[in-house]
């Protein structure tokens, strides 16, 4: 039996008079690769923006290992093990690569308010650095300015720097948007090996790859939660293609249901 | 490292430093206090530049620091006698850091635009305060009758009142702020602080109170323009309000723009190069009629500044820093 | 309390911050549809200023130095602009606060230059020199009542341009998002010139028909500039409305603080900055800012 890691209790995220979120009521077990997927505007980055704690919930309440989370801000829950990466590219781009994942690495110093040893003699902190690089398979770019690698580099520099805070619970917010078909291999193998001692919950646009990594997935429309199963069930339900309007994603669905 | 400059840097910057020791052998009076004044405004410059060029807060309120610090001097120098250095500087310090960390926690809860009009408005406070109010001599200003003295048991160690004496203690000054914020932004608090300068929302999503680096990392800055201030006031012996006023947090910004902000070097080389310049536009000799309205000159002097000298004077002569992994040249 | 005393300070207060609402606004819309922070604000305050001075003295009448000195500020106004201003649009605030504070020095030598370091006093038009009789002992000004007058009308018409026309569509989105009204391909170099010289026409004429209730002495420019940034803080940046609520506030203070914080000096003129405080920390964007 798996336990539940991180759990949302009935939250709501309301934008003016707007639900992006609507009484999601979800839990995330230890060990496994949650999938969240659904049409643009369902609510999934809202729905990770309220996890991550960059936004409150308007209602309802967030559990993380037993302890009422909600409202927390974003360091506060980094702090205590919940890491996200973000859609677009969020790093430090005037740095080197090996500095981005540093601040990253750093943060779990038990104080940073350290003024006279150079950040460089913190052994450990330089130890997780160069595990993240290796793990996100960035090692050979370290020495390069974040801005002037590619993409498909960046997104694996924004994997690097959320494992080098040594995270319990990883958000990723399409981890695999415009990446090539290579790299894409590269990250699925990367993200299920990822799940054998984490937490990992992803949003994903990329349906090969979702069945691909996805130990259970969950299909969010217009701000709720229409079904969650493992991806046979998933696969074969009619609900969730009816909700994936128009052919292509229906053929998409089909298309990823052959092995 | 970042803020290790490149071998020709530090070669320029000893030779530098080797220089301003003798200028008290050769230079007359008038000279050696043109001097001070620049290694003062150095130490100002270089502790407004770890808020511009390495926290990126925009500060234009920072001359309240300077001047709280000159005006503390003041008012704990007794009117017949010299103050005791040891007990005196740590009170003014005391006062400043006790001032910037309240004004600190307001602004740090702002960003960009409104940061900069509130440092501006909250520094205009202290400048109408001692302004208005009676003590320390009001809108006159107030003069320090005795400069504080060094005194250790009952043997005086160094008098602040000798020229040459207050020039090297000022050097002295100079030198280890210098190499107190290199250590310090090679720290820890260094390297989150330079973090949230380029991306303060990834700063905070990786865990960072990033309130609280600001709040330390101005109260820092505060202190080291307070030391500035309290050398400054040694300098005539005289406080005004307009030590605290706009117009100076205006100088210091453009020192630092002018130097090359983000480089710590830059901001003595602003300094020494913007209160050179001040000395030669209100020179007869030079400017001829101008002179009497000098600060015509300085303004457009400032306005080519900011136009044509997007990385100031340091970049004239260095690459900008290059950004180096932190461990890199780890022993 | 003397109550019609405070009734009379609360007039005084809201004169003061009617005409600081010409100078904030004024400030707040070039913020909020330029994107530049313009520190040479409070300069075209001063020169309205002088000029009053100047031309009251030219054409024997405060109403010809309006009629004369609006022109002549904005045609300066214009020719900063175009000047000095147009190299800032994609500069970061830093080098804007610098090459504007470069300017604040130009124009003070100037003003230096030109009317001298003495402070000077304008005379009030022959027919609002007098004073309203309030109750046996007490009177107000006949020129206070008109400046309120003068601004209320201005602020209703900023209130007409700013819901009624295409330029005030334009203003209202771009306090909203000025990427926006930047990125929709409407002609900015003109926009960017007609709201420069909308902003400085409002602190001119604040600074001419504020010339005779006040004195004129060098530096009045950067205090009427940076109550003005206080004004913004409060109101939030770019918002017209909040430059408006903000302004009465601060000049209600200010007044208060002044004439009820007499004994303190020193915490007088603190007032102002306290209620500052007091807003940041409540909504650090301010009363109207976007959050």
């Amino acid at each position: 039996m798996s336990e539940v890691v991180l759990k949302t209790e009935g939250v709501s995220k309301n934008f003016g008079g707007l639900y992006a979120v609507r009484n999601v009521s979800v839990a995330f077990e230890h060990g496994r690769v949650e999938v969240i997927i659904g049409p643009n505007g369902a609510g999934k980055t809202t729905l990770i923006n309220l996890l991550s704690g960059d936004l409150a919930p308007t209602d309802g309440r967030i559990v993380y290992r037993g302890r009422d989370v909600t409202g927390l801000p974003a360091h506060r829950l980094s702090k205590k093990g919940i890491g996200r990466s973000y859609q677009i590219t969020n790093i430090f781009p005037q740095f080197t690569v090996h500095r981005n994942v540093w601040l990253a690495s750093q943060s779990r110093l038990p104080s940073c308010m350290r003024f006279l040893r150079p950040a460089g003699r913190y052994r450990q902190v330089a130890e997780r650095v160069d595990r993240a690089l290796s793990l996100a398979e960035i090692a050979h770019r370290a020495g390069d300015v974040a801005a002037q690698i590619s993409h498909g580099e960046q997104r694996r520099l924004e994997i690097a720097m959320l494992l080098a805070a040594e995270p319990d619970v990883l958000l990723l917010d399409e981890p695999l948007a415009g990446m090539g078909a290579e790299e894409t291999g590269g990250i699925v193998t990367l993200i299920r090996s990822l799940a054998r001692d984490h937490c990992v919950v992803l949003i994903e646009h990329d349906m090969d790859a979702v069945f691909a990594v996805a130990d259970y997935l969950t299909v969010m429309v217009g701000g709720s939660i229409l079904e969650s199963g493992p991806p046979d069930v998933i696969r074969a339900s009619e609900d969730v293609r009816r909700a994936y309007l128009g052919d292509s994603s229906t053929a998409v669905l089909a298309g990823a249901a052959a092995p | 490292m970042v803020t290790i400059p490149n071998r020709r840097v530090a070669v320029a910057l000893a030779l530098v430093f080797a220089a301003l020791a003798v200028v008290p052998l050769v230079g007359e009076t008038y000279a050696l206090k043109v001097a001070t004044r620049m290694i003062v405004f150095a130490i100002f410059a270089m502790s407004l530049d770890l808020l511009l060029g390495y926290t990126g807060l925009v500060s234009f309120g920072h001359a309240a620091f300077f001047g709280l610090s000159a005006y503390s001097l003041q008012l704990v120098s007794p009117e017949s006698e010299a103050a005791n250095l040891i007990t005196a500087l740590p009170q003014c310090l005391g006062v400043t850091a006790a001032a910037a960390a309240l004004i600190g926690m307001l602004v740090v809860r702002t960003a960009g635009i409104y940061f900069i009009m509130s440092t501006l408005a909250l520094a205009q406070m202290f400048f109408f305060f001692f302004h208005d109010s009676p003590i320390a001599g009001g809108s006159d200003g107030a003069y320090i009758w005795y400069k504080p003295v060094l005194t250790i048991g009952a043997t005086a160690l160094l008098d602040l009142d000798g020229r040459e004496t207050l020039y090297y203690f000022a050097l002295a000054c100079l030198v280890l702020c210098y190499g107190f914020l290199v250590v310090v932004l090679r720290s820890p608090f260094g390297e989150v602080i330079q973090g949230i300068r380029v991306n303060e929302h990834r700063m905070r999503a990786l865990g960072y109170d990033t309130r609280r680096f600001k709040l330390v990392s101005f109260v820092l800055s505060a202190l080291m323009a307070g030391l500035a201030g309290f050398l400054f006031a040694c300098i005539d012996g005289f406080v005004a309000p307009q030590l605290l006023g706009w117009r100076e947090s205006g100088i210091g910004l453009v020192m630092v723009i002018l130097g090359g902000m983000g480089t710590l070097y830059g901001s003595i080389i602003g300094a020494f190069a913007f209160i050179g310049m001040e000395e030669i536009v209100r020179d007869r000799q030079f400017t001829g009629v101008m002179a009497e309205h000098w600060q015509i000159l300085m303004g457009v002097f400032v306005i080519v500044v900011v136009l044509f000298l997007k990385n100031g004077l340091a970049g004239l002569f260095a690459e900008p820093p290059i950004r180096r992994p932190a461990t890199k040249e780890e022993p | 309390m003397d109550v019609t005393l405070f009734l009379l300070q609360t007039l005084n207060g809201i004169q003061h911050g009617l005409l600081l609402f010409l100078v904030a606004s004024g400030l707040t819309i070039i913020f909020g549809i330029m994107g530049v922070i313009n520190l040479a604000h409070g300069s075209f305050y001063m020169i309205g200023a002088y000029l009053a001075l100047s031309l009251t003295q030219w054409t024997g009448s405060l109403f010809g130095a309006v009629l004369l000195g609006i022109p002549i500020a904005i045609l300066l106004g214009l020719a900063i602009e175009r000047l000095f201003i147009v190299h800032l649009y994609d500069r970061d605030h830093l080098q804007q606060v610098l090459l504007t504070f470069g300017l604040i020095l130009i124009f003070n030598e100037l003003q230096s230059i030109v009317w001298g370091d003495d402070p000077h006093s304008v005379p009030k038009p022959a027919m609002l020199a007098g004073s309203v009789p309030v109750t046996e002992t007490l009177s107000y000004s006949t020129y206070r009542l008109f400046l309120s007058v003068v601004c209320l009308v201005v602020a209703g018409c900023l209130y007409l341009v700013i819901h009624r026309t295409r330029l005030g569509m334009r203003m209202r989105a771009g306090a909203y998002n000025a990427e926006m009204v930047r990125s929709l391909g409407i002609d900015t170099r003109r926009l960017f010139a007609v709201v420069f010289a909308i902003g400085v026409s409002l602190t001119a004429l604040a600074g001419i028909i504020a010339a005779p209730d006040r004195s004129l002495y060098p530096g009045i420019g950067e205090q009427v500039l940076i109550i003005s940034f206080v004004v913004v803080v409060i109101g939030g940046i770019g918002s017209v409305k909040g430059a408006f609520v903000g302004a009465i506030l601060i000049g209600l203070a200010d007044v208060y603080g002044q004439a009820y914080l007499h004994d303190f000096r020193g915490f007088a003129s603190a007032a102002v900055y306290a209620l500052m405080a007091a807003v940041l920390l409540w909504r650090p964007t301010g009363l109207f800012g976007r959050r």
